[in-house]
C-alpha cells in the first residue's frame, strides 16, 4: 500500500470516524451538561431577539478598543473567508463532500481558489507573528492555539504545492496534503477548532443569559 | 538467429537509402528526448549496432501487449522482427509449434548467452505450478530458466511489471510481476494495458542503439517515456485549471472538451507519455476520445477504487460507520454530563450538610 493509498483509504476512514466520535461526544457534553441555577429573579423576559442581538454585537469588534483592534478584527475574517472558500468551493474538495453528503454544489475557478488560499495562509501567519510578538496575545496563547495553527497552515500550503505541481511528486504531495487534513480533522473536536461549532451557540446562549439579567452586551 | 551482420549493413542490404536511414534516426532521436546534436551519434551507433537475440515469453496476458507492439508505426514490427531484432522465440508471432518452438528458445539461449535479451508479457502465477504453463513447464521456471543467461529483461504490460489484472484482489493465481522472481538481472518496466507501442519499441530502439539501458524511475520505468504524468501535458488541462469540468459523459461540458477530472479522470496520478505520444499513428489517446484516464501504467490500478470517482474521492468507509461513531461519542458526552450532575449534586449536599 502506497502512502497515497493509505492517506485516502484508511487514514481517511480513521479520520472521518474520529472526527464524528469527537464531535459528537463535545456536543452531547455540553449540551447535556447541569447548568448553574439562577437563583436571582429575572430582570428582564429573555427573548431570542436578545439573543440574536449578541450574536450580532460579538461579531464586530467591541465599540471601545475599535482603533486599536480593528487590523486584528477584520484581519481574522479575511482569513476565515479565505480559508472556508479554499475547503468548501475548490472542485476537488465538492467532489469528496458529494460522496458523503450525496450532494454537492458549484466550485469556483482554481485561480480564485488558489488566490484565497494563499491570502489565508498570509493573513494567518502574520496573525501568529502578532500571538508571538504581542505580551497580551502571547500570554492568553496555549499550545492548542499553535498546534491548530500549524495543522491549518500545513493543510493550505501542502495543497497549494499539491494543486501547483509544486515541490515533491504530485502523487507524494497530494498523499502529505491529506495526510495534513486528516490530522486537522482528528485534532478538531479536541482542540479550539471546535468553535467552528460551538460560536454561534454559545454566543446565543451567552444573549440569552444576559438579556435575562437585564444586560446589554 | 545468429546473424552477425550490423544492422546498418542489414538495412542498407535490403535497399533503406542512407536518407532513410537518417530520417528514421532523427524520429528516434527525438523519440529518447535526445538533443538533435545526437542524430549522427545515434546514427553512427545503430548502423553498427549488431542484431541482439530477442525471446518473449507470455504468461498470465491477454495479448493486447503483443497487439499493440504490431500496431505499432515507428518502427514497424516488421522493421523490429526483420530488420532490427532478432525474435527468436514468441508464441503468438512464431510460425514454429511445440518441441520446435522450444528448441529455438533453448538454442538462441544457448547461442546467446549472456547477451540475449528477453521480453515478457504477463504475469507469473505462484499459487498453483498448474495454473499457467507452456510445453508443460510452469511459467516460473520457464521465466527463472530463461532469465539465468538473458543481459535484461524488458517487462512489457502492466501485468509483467506490476502483476496487473491477474494480480487484482483477490488475487486467485498468486500472480506477481516480473521483478518479484528475477531479482538479479537489470529490468525495465514498460507498464501500461496495454503500453503505448512506440515507447515498447523505443526502449528496445535505444538498447539497440546504446546497448544500455535507459534512465528508469523508482519503478522502473523510463524516464524519458514516464517522467510526467498524463495531467502535466494534457490538451485539456487549461479547462482543469479554470475549473471547468464535464459532468456527465454528453453534457454541455463534455461536448465542449472539459476536463474529465469529476468523471473519474485518473490523469493527475498516472505517469505515461499518451497525452504526448498518442495512441494509433498518434491519432487520439483515450482523453481525446471523451474518456478519462483509468491510470493503467501504474501499480494496482483495478484495485484503487471506481474508475469513475475523481481523484479526489477516497475510500472513505461507510454512513453506517460515521453514525456509528456519532452515537458512540454521544454515549461517552452523555455519560460524562451524567457524572458531573452527579459530582455538583454530591458538592451540593456536602456544602448544604456543613451549613446546617
Ligand atoms: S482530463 Fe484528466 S488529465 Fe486532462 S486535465 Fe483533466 S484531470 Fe487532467
Amino acid at each position: 500500500m502506497t502512502l497515497l493509498d493509505f492517506a485516502r483509504g484508511p487514514g481517511l476512514q480513521i479520520s472521518f470516524i474520529i472526527l464524528m466520535f469527537g464531535v459528537s461526544w463535545r456536543l452531547a457534553g455540553t449540551v447535556l451538561q447541569r447548568y448553574s441555577i439562577d437563583n436571582s429573579p429575572g430582570r428582564h423576559q429573555s427573548t431570542v431577539i436578545d439573543s440574536l442581538r449578541t450574536m450580532v454585537v460579538r461579531s464586530m469588534p467591541v465599540h471601545q478598543f475599535e482603533k486599536h483592534i480593528k487590523l486584528q478584527h477584520y484581519s481574522g475574517y479575511l482569513w476565515h473567508i479565505g480559508l472556508f472558500t479554499s475547503v468548501l468551493m475548490f472542485a476537488p474538495h465538492i467532489q469528496l463532500f458529494k460522496s458523503v453528503l450525496g450532494f454537492g454544489w458549484p466550485a469556483l475557478p482554481n485561480s480564485v481558489i488558489l488566490i484565497c488560499a494563499s491570502l489565508a495562509i498570509a493573513i494567518l501567519l502574520g496573525l501568529t507573528i502578532r500571538r508571538l510578538t504581542h505580551p497580551v496575545h502571547r500570554l492568553i496563547s496555549t499550545a492548542d492555539d499553535y498546534i491548530s495553527v500549524f495543522l491549518t497552515v500545513f493543510a493550505l500550503l501542502t495543497g497549494i504545492l499539491a494543486y501547483s505541481h509544486l515541490g515533491l511528486r504530485y502523487e507524494l504531495m497530494l498523499a502529505i496534503h491529506l495526510l495534513s487534513a486528516e490530522a486537522l480533522i482528528i485534532w478538531f473536536p479536541f482542540g479550539k477548532l471546535i468553535h467552528t461549532l460551538m460560536i454561534f451557540p454559545s454566543r446565543y446562549q451567552i444573549g440569552a443569559t444576559y438579556g435575562h439579567r437585564g444586560v446589554k452586551a | 538467429m545468429g546473424d552477425k551482420r550490423s544492422l546498418g549493413d542489414l538495412l542498407f542490404s535490403q535497399g533503406v537509402s542512407r536518407r532513410g536511414f537518417m530520417k528514421y534516426c532523427a524520429t528516434l532521436t527525438s523519440l529518447m528526448a535526445l538533443p538533435p546534436a545526437m542524430i549522427s551519434r545515434v546514427a553512427m551507433a545503430l548502423e553498427q549496432a549488431r542484431r541482439p537475440s530477442v525471446i518473449w515469453l507470455s504468461f498470465q496476458e491477454c495479448t493486447g501487449c503483443t497487439e499493440s507492439l504490431t500496431r505499432a508505426h515507428a518502427p514497424t514490427i516488421e522493421s523490429l522482427i526483420f530488420d532490427a531484432i532478432s525474435l527468436d522465440y514468441h508464441h503468438t508471432l512464431q510460425a514454429a509449434a511445440g518441441d520446435a518452438a522450444e528448441s529455438a528458445r533453448l538454442s538462441a539461449m544457448q547461442e546467446n548467452k549472456g547477451s540475449y535479451l528477453l521480453v515478457v508479457d504477463g504475469s507469473i502465477p505462484l499459487g498453483n505450478a498448474g495454473f499457467s504453463t507452456i510445453a508443460g513447464v510452469s511459467n516460473v521456471d520457464m521465466l527463472r530458466e530463461t532469465a539465468k543467461d538473458a543481459a535484461a529483461i524488458i517487462a512489457v504490460g502492466s501485468c509483467a511489471a506490476f502483476g496487473g489484472l491477474p494480480h487484482a484482489k483477490p488475487n486467485p493465481t498468486g500472480a506477481v510481476s516480473v521483478e518479484e522472481v528475477i531479482t538479479d538481472k537489470p529490468i525495465i518496466n514498460i507498464p501500461g494495458c496495454p503500453p503505448i507501442p512506440i515507447v515498447i519499441s523505443g526502449v528496445l530502439a535505444h538498447y539497440l542503439t546504446f546497448g544500455t539501458i535507459p534512465e528508469l524511475d523508482s519503478l522502473k520505468r523510463p524516464i524519458v517515456f514516464y517522467g510526467q504524468t498524463i495531467h502535466d501535458r494534457c490538451y485539456r488541462r487549461p479547462f482543469y485549471d479554470k475549473g471547468q469540468y464535464a459532468e456527465t459523459f454528453d453534457d454541455e461540458g463534455a461536448r465542449k472538451g472539459w476536463c474529465l477530472y469529476k468523471l473519474g479522470c485518473k490523469g493527475p496520478l498516472t505517469y505515461n507519455a499518451c497525452a504526448t505520444l498518442k495512441w494509433n499513428a498518434g491519432t487520439s489517446f483515450p482523453i481525446g476520445s471523451g474518456h478519462g484516464c483509468l491510470g493503467c501504467s501504474e501499480p494496482n490500478f483495478w484495485d484503487k477504487g471506481s474508475f469513475y470517482a475523481p481523484v479526489s474521492v477516497g475510500q472513505w468507509g461507510s454512513r453506517e460507520a460515521l453514525f456509528a461513531a456519532a452515537a458512540g461519542g454521544a454515549v461517552l458526552g452523555l455519560g460524562s454530563a451524567l457524572a458531573v450532575h452527579r459530582r455538583q449534586k454530591k458538592a451540593a449536599r456536602e456544602e448544604k450538610e456543613s451549613a446546617s
